[in-house]
């Protein structure tokens, strides 16, 4: 997708005043954070398996080269085939090819962020093939023709009404002319229509919460099935992931599964976690005739030796999104791209650019509850500070922000001029704000007041306290 | 796909594997590569929760009661014979059509004990109601069963039908995920992974409008697991 990131100020104006979107994003803000305590406080052990998480996903990448190499060749034994996309280009071009080869109409697709990455589905429509979504989440995002909002929940962001409305516009075509108002009815529907969809197609396309090494398998965790039915049902099952992936044995993706759902949803597990191998074996009586492994790269190989390199431990699990301050006034879409929250707010810069994307890793209080909660214990706000380096080297920040910056950063160098400025602020200030005890305007900073007052400072600066209580202390 | 293509992705996987080996900077070659195969060899266990590491009876019950909390429901029964007549009173219990399909893995069962009950043998079709599978494992720390497909137990007959019924016995009642590699392992042998291990705890389900609970999403909409005491 053409990226709006560069529009962020413009974006958030408006997911503020989308009354629609305010309702949905107090709905994720209430639920998610709840189930996750819940189903942490139940695995008394939780915080030991973050640890063993992290340690597995940095033995992993440490060792990247050698797992993937191993994982190729476990693919191969097992029947399968694995091709290296260096860019979203390649990606696309060797799907495509596949596609071509399996005289691909229609293809059934599960729920993959590498797939939005690559922005797969406008490319295989170009060329004449049909993708369909399968996770009901996607598919209303398809109908809708928008990105997904939340790596999770892709359509968290719409009312049932809204999709009632989807509904009632695109499955007219297919016979369903009566408009639908409960949830259960809408989840029935999408059902029905997806049904034959399934059946139908030629190629089934789905994503990778795992690869593993050991054995050559790539794992799908999903709650809905469709991901199972797309896997199982057509002719061809290609696997599109990018290669921080993987992890090298069973065991490995064991540990971090009891991470994954817990963190995401509150689930224990979540309802269906597949390991798939190869194509169907010989006396199989269903399943896959070929099985194909497109791994993406798309600049993750150099990172690997950045100062951004613990981002590839990240799982997807979303658990930084659901507990976000700044995701929970803005929602996904505002971000401009594939990835939002704070996860986003990382890596969508290594994708699209800084010059693109300064405005995300700027967007934060730094609260730290995004750290606090990931599983993969990733350091967020650290690495949005190297970004707000990068952006600041690049001069990407308005002129007057860095002019200000820089002034602040002389006067701190100088303990004796600052604490005379602050002294003499404090006294202004203290002086402005005495009819109310606070200002509704400050000089230099309108922008600031624009929607709050300042407490007017009360008695000395902080310095000049500390140094008084010092002196009475000794 | 021509020659050229082939080329261009044999040069995209040593372009890519040569990135990766510059950002990892120097480093101990032989070290890495013993590091490497002996984790793949051995597949040491990382920690396991200690729920798991609990005697038969209490595993059992943990299974049961982790499922039952996925909205699946368990039915027990003394010994295999009896599992056609509890496939019936299910079915009858909820007033489903008296047809089921059948996974290879669960046609020796004695079905003609129930002659009012259609069955049939194989893959399912879109319109089928009800299938009746095998488990190969259960996993009582979650509450999971485990599904592996092979020529008696088509992958599909999971998924399609809106109704589910696994047959599990006692003794296939593990503690951990881990435990079930094991099983999985010494099962398989030479043979290595099965195409597909399904990991299913619960019926399919969705939370993609409003995060409300719908169950019955594109897979199963009812779970039902007859757990055979013998």
């Amino acid at each position: 997708m053409e990226p709006t990131s560069a529009q962020f100020h413009e974006n958030v104006d408006k997911a503020l005043h989308d009354a629609d979107l305010q309702t949905a994003l107090h709905r994720v803000d209430k639920n998610f954070a709840a189930r996750r305590t819940a189903a942490v406080t139940a695995m008394p052990e939780f915080e030991a398996l973050r640890d063993e998480a992290v340690r597995i996903k940095d033995h992993t990448l440490d060792h990247l080269d050698l797992y993937l190499e191993t994982f190729e060749e476990n693919v191969i034994a097992s029947g399968g085939q694995v091709h290296w996309a260096a860019t979203p280009e390649d990606a696309r071009q060797i799907i495509l090819d596949l596609c071509q080869t399996a005289g691909a109409r229609t293809v059934t697709k599960g729920k993959s962020m590498i797939a939005e990455e690559v922005a797969l589905n406008p490319f295989l429509e170009q060329h004449g093939i049909t993708p369909v979504e399968t996770d009901l989440g996607e598919y209303i995002i398809q109908l809708a023709d928008e990105p997904p909002s939340h790596i999770i929940g892709p359509a968290i962001h719409k009312t049932k009404e809204q999709v009632s409305d989807l509904f009632a516009t695109h499955h007219e075509k297919l016979g369903k002319t009566k408009r639908l108002t409960e949830g259960s009815d809408l989840v029935a529907e999408a059902r029905d229509v997806l049904r034959p969809r399934y059946l139908e197609a030629d190629v089934g396309i789905t994503g990778a919460n795992f690869l593993i090494a050991e054995t050559g398998t790539s794992v799908i965790v999903t709650n809905e099935g469709n991901g199972d039915l797309t896997q199982q049902l057509p002719r061809m099952h290609i696997v599109i992931a990018s290669l921080e992936k993987i992890v090298p044995t069973l065991e490995d993706a064991s540990t971090i599964l009891r991470v994954l759902a817990r963190s995401a949803t509150g689930q224990q597990m979540s309802v269906y976690t597949t390991f798939s191998t190869g194509p169907r074996r010989a006396d199989d009586p269903d399943g896959p005739d070929a099985y194909h492994v497109v791994l993406l790269d798309n600049g993750r190989s150099k990172l690997l030796g950045t100062a951004f390199r613990d981002i590839l431990r990240c799982i997807r699990c979303g658990a930084c999104f659901n507990h976000c301050p700044v995701y929970a006034s803005i929602g996904g879409h505002a971000y401009g791209w594939v990835y939002s929250g704070p996860m986003g707010a990382v890596l969508t810069p290594t994708m699209i650019g800084i010059e693109e994307a300064h405005h995300l890793p700027s967007a934060t209080p730094f609260c730290g509850r995004c750290e606090a909660v990931c599983p993969m214990r990733i350091p967020l706000p650290k690495m949005m500070r190297h970004w707000r380096e990068q952006a600041f080297d690049k001069k990407l920040d308005p002129a007057r922000q860095r002019v200000a910056l820089r002034v602040w950063a002389w006067v701190a160098q100088r303990p004796a001029l600052y604490r005379r400025l602050t002294g003499l602020a404090v006294r202004y200030l203290a002086w402005r704000g005495r009819p109310l005890g606070r200002l509704r305007d400050l000089p230099l900073a309108g922008g600031w007041t624009d929607s709050r007052d300042l407490p007017a400072p009360q008695g000395q600066t902080f310095s000049a306290q500390w140094a008084r209580q010092r002196q009475g202390n000794a | 796909m021509g020659a050229t293509a082939t080329g261009e992705r044999v040069s995209g996987r040593d372009a890519i594997l040569g990135t990766i080996r510059t950002s990892l900077g120097a480093r101990d070659d032989d070290a890495a590569r013993k590091a490497v195969s002996a984790r793949l060899q051995t597949h040491p266990r990382n920690l396991v929760p200690d729920r798991s590491a609990v005697g038969d009876a209490e595993r059992v019950a943990m299974f049961v009661s982790q499922i039952e909390a996925t909205h699946a429901s368990v039915a027990r029964v003394a010994e295999p014979a009896d599992v056609p007549a509890a496939v019936a009173a299910y079915l009858a219990q909820h007033n489903l059509p008296a047809r089921a399909t059948l996974a290879p893995d669960v046609a020796d069962l004695d079905w003609k004990s129930q002659p009012l009950l259609e069955t049939r043998v194989g893959v399912p079709v879109e319109s089928d109601p009800v299938g009746v599978t095998a488990a190969f494992a259960a996993i009582a720390e979650t509450g999971t069963l485990m599904l592996t497909s092979g020529a008696g137990s088509p992958m599909t007959l999971n998924l399609l039908p809106d109704n589910h019924v696994v047959v599990l016995r006692r003794r296939q009642v593990t503690g951990s995920l881990e435990d079930a590699w094991d099983r999985l392992r010494t099962h398989q042998g030479d043979a290595g992974m099965p195409r597909t291990a399904m990991f299913v705890s619960g019926p399919s389900s969705t939370a993609d409008i409003e995060l409300t609970l719908y169950l019955g999403a594109h897979g199963p909409r009812r779970l039902h697991i007859i757990l055979v005491e013998d």
